[in-house]
């Protein structure tokens, strides 16, 4: 176990490089200069000097990606070059809305998606599972933003009973104070996260009704509702341990559009704001959270797993 | 789309070692040749020949029907902006008076193309890297790997949209942007397929008969995997076309007067409180419709491929 859990610290921490070591060269490529970019086309040879040299944008690339290293250990971000305020502390603003909009979506998802799952498994290919499986293809296969204006469409233009966007300056505390706000967002990133949750459930749950000691149990007389919740359930509950872990990204991603649609005051449009302004230390900085977020994520996910089942512990290559 | 990572019901590897193999590869046998094994079990199974059936319809509609049915998609009318369904119009116009229905067929064909593009392009490399990073192992494998990593910890909506910042989009661009993003998830799968089936008593016997490296790759390894290959590319069609409309949507798509379902759709939506419903539900039903049959397809095949799902 200690072997695994220092080859996989080690795995996350190669990986957290690569992602300061992919955004910076992304941020680089820029064409033209960034000068030019934030400060438009009529700015002076004066002020792009100036400018250049505020952010340490004259200095060979080697050497501003060590003051970046430098100044990432000692939590400096750097500076928005259009809000003019620390992308740290626009960062930690943002981040606890994100994780009320994210985890009260995914636990609902969750808790939505285990069951279907599961009922969908014990029956295979009767109408009830046709019906569930046409239902979590569709919102599948869904654009994110058509299904959430939808939901707008019926429920604050059509019957008036939630607010279609988010009070722009809420903060965590108006969030949870305004809830009715929340539902609509919330609702639109858990619809899309169970159809491929749910879809992953009945197949783990499928493969787990297929192995020999169901069979074993089934033989011996267990009670088949005591087969589904002690042996079935727990066990096809496992991957989707790791499932949590991966899709961190695609939630992220689905959060950019929902946070959007719902101008939710969250990192997603903070980030969509910053990519259509050219605003470099944001895109940098947010990328690089949600890129440690997501290796933290799929290192707990994996450990997680190894704990729970000494299989995946042994397996070597 | 790179957007929604774990695919629907995809039974990922809970660490990227090859510990999880699909079971369809544990009989392989001599003859029939794997891909034959899939296409006869696949038009066995209905939910997939109707998905195919859909792909084909909308494909001939988009490429064939512009030959049938002519309309113009270049001048701008604004006399003719948003009229309602008519016999000339079957579909109406939109707000700079296209025909609806010909745009529909216009805007499928750079999905597709996107699509389909992506989809190829991903495979090719996704199996190249995975196949040698699963052959040549150590540490070439374990720097390979971490690559692969880098780029999967940061979501794709996220890197595409600085990308799409620094390159002007255009079709061809956003497939290369796309493709270049994509292959993580086949590299990933190739590489867990080569190193179960390279400890396999057949692939030992090649390499002892003094079969090369070559011949293992191309004779016995690809060929196993490529159930997992193709079941991959589906999905990569349907999830490139999401991904393109979601990029629409956020105003960093294709650049008019090029046009994609996402964008129409997207356009259709800012007046969706006027009643113009033509410029909403067809785009939207068409993409959906469409979306859904790839990723019908390849969840078909994936059954079809899993031994363990037929013995129940």
């Amino acid at each position: 176990m200690t072997a695994y859990l220092v080859r996989r610290v080690g795995q996350a921490i190669v990986v957290v490089i690569g992602v300061m070591i992919l955004t910076f060269i992304m941020i680089h490529m820029e064409p033209g200069s960034v000068a030019r970019a934030v400060l438009g086309i009529h700015a002076t040879p004066g002020r792009i000097a100036i400018f250049n040299s505020t952010y340490g944008l004259n200095e060979p690339l080697y050497s501003q990606f060590v003051t970046y290293v430098q100044q990432v250990f000692h939590g400096n971000l750097g500076t928005s070059y259009q809000l003019q305020q620390p992308v740290t502390s626009l960062i930690a603003q943002r981040l606890p809305k994100d994780a009320i909009l994210l985890g009260i979506s995914t636990v609902l998802a969750l808790l939505l998606a285990i069951p279907m799952g599961m009922y969908q498994a014990t029956r295979r290919n009767t109408l009830g599972d046709h019906a569930f499986t046409s239902v979590s293809f569709t919102l599948y296969s869904m654009p994110d933003f058509f299904f959430a204006l939808l939901l707008i469409a019926l429920f604050s233009v059509q019957l008036r009973i939630l607010p279609p966007t988010v009070p722009a300056a809420a903060s965590v505390g108006g969030l949870l104070a305004d809830p009715k706000a929340l539902v609509l967002p919330v609702a639109t990133l858990a619809l899309v996260t169970v159809a491929s949750f749910s879809r992953y459930m009945r197949s783990s749950a499928i493969d787990v009704l297929s192995q020999d000691f169901i069979r074993t149990a089934r033989a011996k007389g267990m009670p088949e509702r005591k087969i589904l919740l002690r042996h079935v359930l727990r066990n096809s509950l496992l991957p989707v341990v790791t499932l949590l872990g991966l899709s961190l990204p695609g939630i992220v991603a689905g959060a950019v559009i929902a946070e959007e649609v719902f101008n939710f005051p969250g990192m997603g449009l903070l980030f969509y704001q910053a990519a259509t302004s050219h605003d470099f230390p944001i895109l940098l900085g947010s990328t690089l959270v949600v890129g440690v977020a997501t290796v933290i994520g799929n290192l707990l996910a994996d450990i997680g797993y190894a704990v729970l089942d000494p299989r995946v512990r042994y397996g070597r290559p | 789309m790179a957007a929604r990572e774990p695919r629907l019901g995809a039974v990922a590897a809970p660490e990227p070692d090859g510990t999880v193999g699909t079971a369809g590869q544990a009989m392989a046998p001599a003859a029939p040749g794997p891909l034959r094994r899939i296409l006869a079990s696949f038009l066995e199974n209905r939910v997939a020949v109707a998905g195919a059936g859909i792909v084909v319809a909308v494909t001939l509609f988009c490429f064939v029907g512009p030959l049938i049915y002519r309309t113009n998609q270049v001048t701008v009318h604004l006399n003719l902006e948003n009229l309602p369904p008519s016999g000339k119009y079957p579909l109406g116009t939109d707000g700079s008076g296209y025909n609806v229905l010909g745009r529909l067929m216009l805007g499928g064909q750079s999905s597709l193309e996107l699509g389909f593009a992506v989809s190829i392009a991903t495979s090719v490399i996704g199996t190249l890297y995975g196949a040698i990073a699963g052959l040549v192992g150590g540490l070439i494998d374990a720097i390979m790997m971490r690559v692969v990593d880098t780029f999967l910890a940061i979501p794709g909506l996220v890197l595409l949209l600085i990308l799409v910042n620094i390159f002007t989009p255009n079709l061809f661009m956003i497939i290369v942007l796309l493709s270049l993003l994509s292959w993580l998830g086949v590299a990933r799968l190739v590489r867990g397929e080569v190193l179960t089936l390279r400890t396999r008593e057949y692939v030992q016997a090649v390499k002892v008969m003094g079969g090369s490296k070559w011949r293992i790759v191309t004779r016995h390894l690809v060929p196993n995997a490529i159930g997992v290959i193709i079941v991959n590319a589906t999905f990569t069609v349907a999830d490139a076309i999401l991904t393109l409309s979601a990029l629409s949507f956020l105003g960093l798509g294709l650049p008019p007067p090029e046009a994609d379902w996402g964008g129409m759709l997207t356009n259709g939506l800012n007046y969706l409180f006027d009643g113009f419903w033509w410029l909403v539900y067809p785009p939207a039903i068409i993409l959906i419709i469409t979306v859904v049959a790839f990723n019908l397809i390849g969840d078909a095949i994936r059954d079809s491929l899993d031994v363990r799902l037929q013995r129940l």
